[in-house]
């Protein structure tokens, strides 16, 4: 399989005023395009770090990050934006969603960023929200659905513009059991249906045993699933 | 279609606090409309000093308003080179029931008087029917309505300078050119007044308050003014000549240290506001920390966050001030009758309406400057690390 993600003694540092505070100290790793991957590790390894350089939110200290051999860390500011808009797909923990806009208009979002019309709009939107099941919420705000509604209508607005890779940051951590698994769920079918790549960061074994492939991060480095070991 | 997406987007989120948005609004209307009716009180201070052409003259004692001139010097005046017509008038001072009932009376020369001041309109037959009665009045439109009067109607006026109890008929009512003419005063003759007071108090007798001079050339009004004085001085009473614009001015000289502090004040007041807005918007962009990374994560520029700020803020400064200006016309009204005898005109001007705007945007403007440019240059990682 070809490399997706392609990453090169990685290094972050963040800086605390004058202290520098090492986050990730070179990291390697390789995801092949179509793969889904979690990622774990205590509290504070550099999980979420990780995550938001590969997702172009953040940028590294050192090392590379090519993605579908692009240098996202090179890009300039409005570049690295279009890029993102245009290839990844978010899912967050609290899921972000705008409070002012309903599920439908949460969805669109992502949208007005392209050159769709209002009718081509409007169906992507009903399908995104018909194949996460809240075809009958469209008109429903953020706060009268749950929370696994929510995260829901999340995942339909990451996968709206048809991103190639799908960044999800403990996108369990808030839900129950039972919304857990329809959230889950939802991923293996965006993986197994539709072909994305997903990299998915939780604390939860049981979350991280959906995944393909385990990548246990400590202290900023990779301990098993990185190059070479795994699967 | 961006456009239209970022306005409801912005008024969206103008209203998730409603009672600090309503207050804000509320505090910016207030401004706005405290802005307009204090500058309106300096423009209509300044009006009533714009009211004639500087091709009128006036001529009054040298020493203070308070004294008079004998009514000689009229036909003086009128040989003077550059003089079209004289007129004269005096301060009457009636009371009409009480003091509260209170209209400028003055007694004026009946056959000039209408030809010097031809923005008092009246009708020609109402002005013959005035000439011919010696006790008939021509007032002014708006003591008429104000008084319920009508043509034919006596008004008894109780005698303060020249006393007794004096009784007038009403012959005619002017009307104002424009609305800048003062439609309140009531126009007795002072012959009659002159004539009557000879038998009492001879002293008061032919005597006037002020000249009113028509020039031929306005341009040459500083010319007349210094050839009508220099001909009364060392005389018993010397004159002082000049426009009746610098007349006017000369009464606001007085005011005009206050007039300054009002305008000033204008101003403090929008500067006020236009902190308690910045400070509302700050809390807002605040608060919205996690939203705007949000939306700067899904590929939306960090320019479009600022919009976002600058439109919120602007549509809430704009309500405000459209709420501001629409109030300022029914206030001004209400502030120009209860003030009646103060001004003569009290209109809300363009300009000012410009101003009311022109502030209300500078009001949403500046308050989103700060929070706009701080949620544009906050770390997405960072901005998505932000509780709520
Ligand atoms: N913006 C930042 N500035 C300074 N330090 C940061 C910043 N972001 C993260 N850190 C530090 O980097 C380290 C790793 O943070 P990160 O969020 O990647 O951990 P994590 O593995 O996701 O933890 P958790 O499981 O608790 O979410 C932590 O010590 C954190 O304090
Ligand atoms: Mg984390």
């Amino acid at each position: 399989m070809s490399s997706l993600i392609s990453i090169r003694s990685l290094g972050k540092t963040y800086r605390r005023g004058n202290q520098p505070v090492p986050v990730l100290l070179g990291i390697d790793l390789e995801i092949a395009a179509g793969d889904y991957v979690s990622l774990m590790g205590p509290s504070g390894s550099g999980k979420s770090t990780l995550l938001n350089l590969i997702a172009g939110i953040d940028k590294p200290t050192s090392g590379t990050l090519l993605i579908d051999g692009v240098d996202i860390a090179a890009l300039p500011e409005n570049d690295l934006a279009a890029w993102r808009a245009a290839n990844v797909g978010f899912v967050f923990q609290f899921y972000n969603l705008m409070p002012v806009l309903n599920a439908f208009e949460n969805v669109e979002l992502p949208l007005l960023l392209t050159p769709l019309g209002k009718a081509e709009r409007r169906e992507h939107v009903e399908t995104a929200l018909a194949m996460v099941g809240l075809a009958d919420r469209m008109d429903h705000y953020p706060n009268e659905l749950s929370g696994g509604q929510q995260q829901r209508v999340a995942i339909a607005r990451a996968l709206i513009t048809d991103p190639t890779l799908i960044v999800a940051d403990e996108p369990t951590g808030d839900l129950d059991r039972q919304s857990a698994d329809d959230v889950l769920n939802l991923l293996d079918r965006l993986n197994g249906e539709l072909g994305k790549t997903i990299v998915m960061v939780t604390h939860d074994p049981k979350c991280a045993a959906r995944a393909r492939r385990l990548v246990h991060l400590e202290k900023g480095v990779l301990i098993v699933g990185g190059n070479g070991d795994g699967h | 279609m961006m456009a239209s997406y970022v306005f409801r987007l912005a008024s969206k989120n103008m209203w998730r606090h409603r009672l600090r948005t309503g207050l804000t609004i509320a505090g910016i209307a207030v401004a706005i409309v405290s802005f307009g009716l204090l500058r309106t009180v300096v423009d209509s201070w300044y009006a009533g000093a714009e009211l004639s052409s500087s091709a009128r003259l006036i001529t009054r004692a040298e020493a203070s308003l308070s004294f008079s001139l004998p009514v000689t010097y009229g036909e003086r005046i009128r040989r003077v080179p550059g003089v079209k017509d004289v007129t004269w008038a005096i301060w009457f001072g009636g009371i009409y029931i009480d003091e509260k009932h209170f209209f400028p009376q003055f007694a004026v020369d009946a056959e000039t008087y209408f030809d010097v001041y031809p923005e008092f309109v009246v009708p020609p037959e109402q002005l013959a029917a005035f000439k011919r009665d010696r006790r008939g009045v021509i007032v002014g439109r708006k003591t008429m309505l104000k008084n319920g009067w009508k043509i034919g109607d006596q008004v008894p006026l109780k005698g303060t300078i020249y006393p007794g109890t004096w009784s007038f008929t009403i012959r005619g009512v002017y009307q104002g050119a424009d609305d800048k003419v003062d439609e309140g005063q009531f126009l007795l003759h002072w012959g009659y007044v002159n004539e009557k007071i000879k038998a009492v108090l001879p002293s008061l007798a032919d005597r006037v308050g002020v000249f009113v001079i028509n020039i031929k050339d306005p341009g040459a009004s500083a010319a007349v003014s210094a050839a009508i004085d220099s001909g009364f001085r060392n005389s018993l009473a010397e004159t002082r000549t000049e426009t009746q614009k610098a007349f006017q001015l000369g009464f606001i000289a007085m005011v005009d240290t206050i007039l300054v502090a009002i305008q000033t004040v204008a101003y403090v007041v929008i500067l006020i506001i236009m902190a308690v807005m910045a400070n509302t918007m700050a809390m807002a962009a605040r608060e919205r920390m996690r939203e705007y990374a949000t939306l700067k994560a899904l590929g939306f520029s960090d320019r479009f966050v600022s919009i976002l700020i600058l439109g919120e803020s602007l549509s809430m400064s704009l309500a405000g001030g459209l709420l501001g200006v629409a109030l300022t016309f029914p206030l001004a009204e209400a502030f120009f009758s209860a003030t009646r005898d103060l001004f003569l005109v009290f209109t809300v001007t363009p300009v000012t309406l410009a101003l009311q705007v022109a502030s209300s945007l500078l009001i949403g403007i500046c308050a989103a400057l700060a929070p706009a440019w701080n949620s544009s240059r906050v770390r997405i990682v960072d901005g998505l690390r932000a509780v709520t």
